[in-house]
């Protein structure tokens, strides 16, 4: 049905209707509607059965989880930035112990300094954890990719996160279809434990594993996630199929056909860089997107093709390695490592990326290596001028939030 | 595509503002997207907010910059913000106050929004008689659908008093509009 | 204990056994039906207090619960010297997860066996001191909080002692470890610091709250037992005394333990909803040095010219208790 509605509403409506058991819950902006959402459903009745728990932190949510989980219940929660990094022990835990729980991850910064807005460092920083990492595009596709986390899920047993950008996609209200239960009943089946705590067949799980066999068991999880390159787009296929609309799989092009230049980008900028590249298209630039919506496993086979004969390829990064670069890029790399790459690292912090920084963007021939789109160079000099001028400059944070009243006063 | 900003403080409803006008497009079958220029909850804090309306689907999520209609929930805020900035040449700009407003862009309509809700609704949310204004002045969503969301949102009491100081809004501008007219 | 008072005394010492009585009043480790929960071919040290606790913790709360059970371990010296790759020598369904989490993991399982219907399988979550008066204190105290349905039984051995005996928030003043070494003005732990974590338990107002010791093995069965009556959060917290971290001789560690309630170091009591409801009285009052001295972590207090000084805070310690539970029958003669 068709509905206007929040983001976060729309992605609390799609977990109710997957049905999980245990839903535990820790409240950190921009993923309040979402917990709160399902909070009400639960109480009311509405979301029946299921457990309910407020827990005291983000390592106590996941930890409820991986023990929920354990003993058969299909399990949710949500997260982002300083909450995803407060569980990341139990982030690593559940994926080593093989426990398919569904995560949102609302995307957001990680301080310091302290900042609430949107962009990837959260999830990007947990790449390597063994959870899977697929990014939504818009508020339809990130209720969608929520029915498709719990069957990904649950038939490899490995967790998934869904990020869906924080704020800019939580809190817009827009159309999104919801699907019915009957509908999601025949596409996500109860939950078949691969493993389960039950007194009538007692197992040890999360026992030690020394040098002997710690390599296999890690390598075991690493089939898994590469399984998931199958099982991903079989299960977007299905998703397709039943619901009459494409979400979800690996990658996504967008006018790449014959495309010199190619920008590839995770998450809703995505939106604003299809609206640029119809624009520039309609002036007779040869520019085209690829979306990557699976993010771990990093999907370099679907990407190079996607890419295609493109002769340059622009990279758009939310995130970034302090000290190094792009992180996307550096996997884009491995896809394609016959092409100039340029890593433009943009939106940090929640600054917005406008269509017109884009376009200029595209238009120019001299890319570096590396940009940070939109740098305001003269805030950056006033503080380097400070540190040389004293060695007791103070807290960059503050030099700069005070210069911003002054820059433009020269 | 048609962009709004929404301006005022935090406790107004400004948020709300948009979100009802892009439920109100949404039941004429058009596309719609309502945003808040987000930040942590603070009441009596300037607040933005922002409604695209189209037909096709809205792709971009970025802020609007150029908005063909800017509405202005408290106009404390004239003075010291950069409210109308971007609003195209053929805009208009909707403000909530009880005297005559003179600005250097756009077309400007009052509407004495908090008086009428004090009126009506009993509480100084300008939010539903300025949504009112709005469908009079631009006519992108009716004075039905802006009912309807007002609806579908509050319970039948406070709905229908905010639909009515909607409808009364509505009215005063049209009035406006045909004196100008005639003018 | 409920009062049955039947005295037999085995040479030398006070443990009991009595073919005599019904099988149901006897040890659960009599019984040869047994779970047998946690069973042979572990690693733990010979003489390690915790083994023996967890042994008997476990085994009593399958008895009580129908076998109906599920534990969920903390990291430390039980959880790895009971599941030495490749081998488990638990016979539960059992899950370790972190070091900081069971309490919260075990949420987790009582959740989902409550929407699951099976109201009926118990969630025992279990842990050393370190993981539970230190790491674990967060996801304690917000189980307790929501007084969920679940008894977190804590091994209390007064130092991380799997990693080499370093100092945690349950280690006693003087104490040596490896990081509260014996030397400089003040050797061992210092005074003034440390964690009563049956008290705070208490504080939370959770149905049930007690302390027992290896000493006296039917005493900690019974209060698994009881505890398992209520729903809801509930904390037992065991001393188990480990002869490495101790530096005592492994045959000692039920001695050892007897003499730290004798001495009044221990409180041996049961709470509920936050109000103390029943005391083990000390039978024979020790001074706190007939406890302290066959301790090797204790030994910097004593030699040619022994810490008078120190030896005395600590008996004032064990007077407070004393006074603070009164642990003292003044009926019996000390």
């Amino acid at each position: 049905m068709l509905r206007q509605i929040e983001g976060s509403r729309g992605v609390a409506e799609a977990v109710a209707l997957c049905r999980p058991e245990v839903i535990s819950a820790y409240p950190i902006s921009p993923q309040t509607h979402i917990v709160e959402a399902l909070s009400a459903m639960v109480k009311s009745g509405e979301l029946s059965p299921c457990e309910y728990v407020n827990v005291e932190s983000e390592f106590a949510a996941l930890s409820a989880a991986i023990g929920a989980s354990a003993a058969g219940a299909r399990t949710y929660t949500a997260t982002a930035s300083q909450g995803l990094l407060y569980m990341v022990e139990a982030l690593y835990n559940a994926s080593g112990l093989g426990l398919p729980i569904v995560m949102t991850v609302a995307n957001r910064a990680i301080g310091a300094p302290i900042n609430i807005w949107n962009d990837h460092s959260d999830s990007m920083s947990q790449r390597d954890s063994g959870w899977l990492q697929l990014y939504a595009e818009t508020n339809q596709e990130a209720l969608d990719l929520h029915l498709q986390a719990f069957r990904i899920a649950e038939e490899l047993s490995t967790p998934v996160m869904v990020c869906m950008d924080g704020f800019v996609l939580t809190h817009a209200f827009e159309r999104v279809d919801v699907p019915a239960q009957d509908q999601v009943d025949a596409y996500v089946p109860a939950y078949e434990p691969r493993q389960v705590l039950d007194p009538a067949d007692p197992v040890s799980m999360g026992a030690m594993v020394g040098p002997e066999a710690f390599t296999e068991v890690r390598y075991l999880a690493h089939m898994r996630q590469l399984d998931a390159l199958t099982v991903v787009p079989a299960v977007a296929a299905e998703f397709a199929d039943r619901f009459g609309r494409t979400s979800g799989g690996l990658v996504r092009p967008y006018r790449t056909e014959d495309a010199e230049t190619v920008v590839i980008a995770l998450g809703s900028v995505l939106g604003t860089l299809k609206d640029t590249v119809d624009q520039l298209r309609a002036e007779g630039v040869s520019v085209g997107v690829v979306g990557i919506t699976t993010f771990r496993p990093f999907p370099y086979e679907a990407l190079r093709a996607a890419v295609g004969g493109a002769a340059r390829v622009v990279v758009l990064e939310r995130a970034f390695s302090v000290g190094t670069g792009g992180i996307v890029t550096a996997d884009v790399r491995t896809a394609i490592p016959d092409r100039p790459l340029h890593t433009v690292v943009a939106g940090l912090g929640g600054r917005p990326v406008t269509e017109a920084s884009l376009r200029a963007l595209l238009l120019r021939d001299d890319l570096d290596p590396l940009t940070f789109l939109d740098l305001n160079t003269d805030l950056v000099e006033r503080e380097l001028r400070r540190r040389r001028e004293s060695p007791r400059s103070g807290p960059t944070a503050e030099n700069l939030l005070r210069d911003l009243d002054r820059v433009g006063e020269s | 595509m048609f962009e709004v900003r929404v301006h005022g403080r935090g406790g107004q409803g400004v948020v709300t503002a948009a979100e009802l006008l892009s439920v109100a497009a949404f039941t004429e079958g058009r596309h719609a997207q309502a945003f808040p220029s987000f930040g942590s909850e603070r009441t009596g804090a300037p607040v933005v907010a922002y409604c695209r309306i189209a037909d096709q689907e809205i792709r971009t999520h970025s802020p609007i910059v150029a908005p063909d209609a800017v509405i202005i929930q408290d106009a404390t805020l004239l003075g010291g913000l950069p409210v109308l900035d971007g609003l195209s040449p053929n805009g208009f700009v909707l403000v909530n106050s009880t005297k005559d407003i003179a600005l250097d862009v756009g077309d400007v309509f009052v509407v004495p929004a908090t008086e009428l809700a004090l009126e009506l609704v009993g509480r100084p949310v300008p939010n539903a008689a300025l949504l009112g204004g709005f469908a009079a002045v631009s006519g992108v969503v009716s004075l039905e659908s802006v009912s309807a969301a007002i609806r579908e949102r509050f319970p039948a009491k406070v709905a229908e008093a905010n639909v009515a100081a909607a409808t009364r809004a509505f009215g005063i501008v049209r009035a406006e509009m045909e004196e100008r007219q005639h003018a | 204990m409920p009062a049955k008072t039947v005295k037999f005394y085995q040479t030398g010492s006070f443990v009991v056994g009595n073919r005599l009585l019904p099988i149901v009043d006897r040890s659960v480790q009599a019984d040869p039906d047994r779970a047998n929960s946690l069973t042979c071919g572990h690693r733990a040290c010979q003489g390690c207090g915790e083994a023996l606790g967890a042994r008997y913790a476990i085994d009593a709360a399958m008895r009580a619960t129908n076998r109906q059970m599920v534990a969920v371990n903390a990291t430390g010296c039980l959880e790895v010297f009971s599941t030495p790759y490749p081998e488990t020598s638990w016979q539960v369904p059992w899950i370790h997860s972190l070091f900081g989490n069971a309490p919260a993991v075990a949420t987790g399982v009582a959740a989902a066996m409550k929407v699951k219907g099976r109201g009926d399988v118990r969630v025992v979550a279990q842990g050393g001191d370190g993981g539970t008066v230190d790491i674990g204190f967060a996801c304690l105290s917000g189980m307790f909080e929501r007084n969920d349905d679940v008894l977190y039984i804590c091994y209390d051995n007064q130092a991380y002692m799997n990693t080499g005996v370093q100092r945690s928030g349950a280690t006693p003043p003087a104490a040596r470890t490896a990081t509260t070494q014996a030397v400089g003005p003040e050797p061992g732990n210092v005074f003034g610091q440390g964690k009563n974590v049956p008290m705070i338990a208490m504080a939370h107002e959770i149905p049930y709250v007690a302390t027992a010791t290896v000493a006296e093995l039917r005493d900690l069965e019974y209060k698994v037992a009881r505890a398992m009556e209520f729903r809801g959060a509930r904390y037992l917290h065991v001393l188990v005394p480990c002869p490495l971290g101790w530096g005592s001789p492994a045959a000692e560690t039920i001695r050892l333990a007897r003499l730290a309630k004798e001495s009044g170091l221990f409180p041996v009591f049961e709470a509920e909803h936050g109000e103390i409801v029943d005391v083990s009285k000390i039978r024979r009052r020790v001074p706190v040095e007939d406890y302290l001295r066959p301790q090797g972590r204790y030994k910097h207090l004593f030699g040619e010219s022994p810490d008078t000084e120190v030896i005395a805070r600590i008996q004032a310690g064990a007077d407070r208790n004393i006074r603070r539970f009164d642990l003292l029958d003044n009926s019996e003669v000390s």
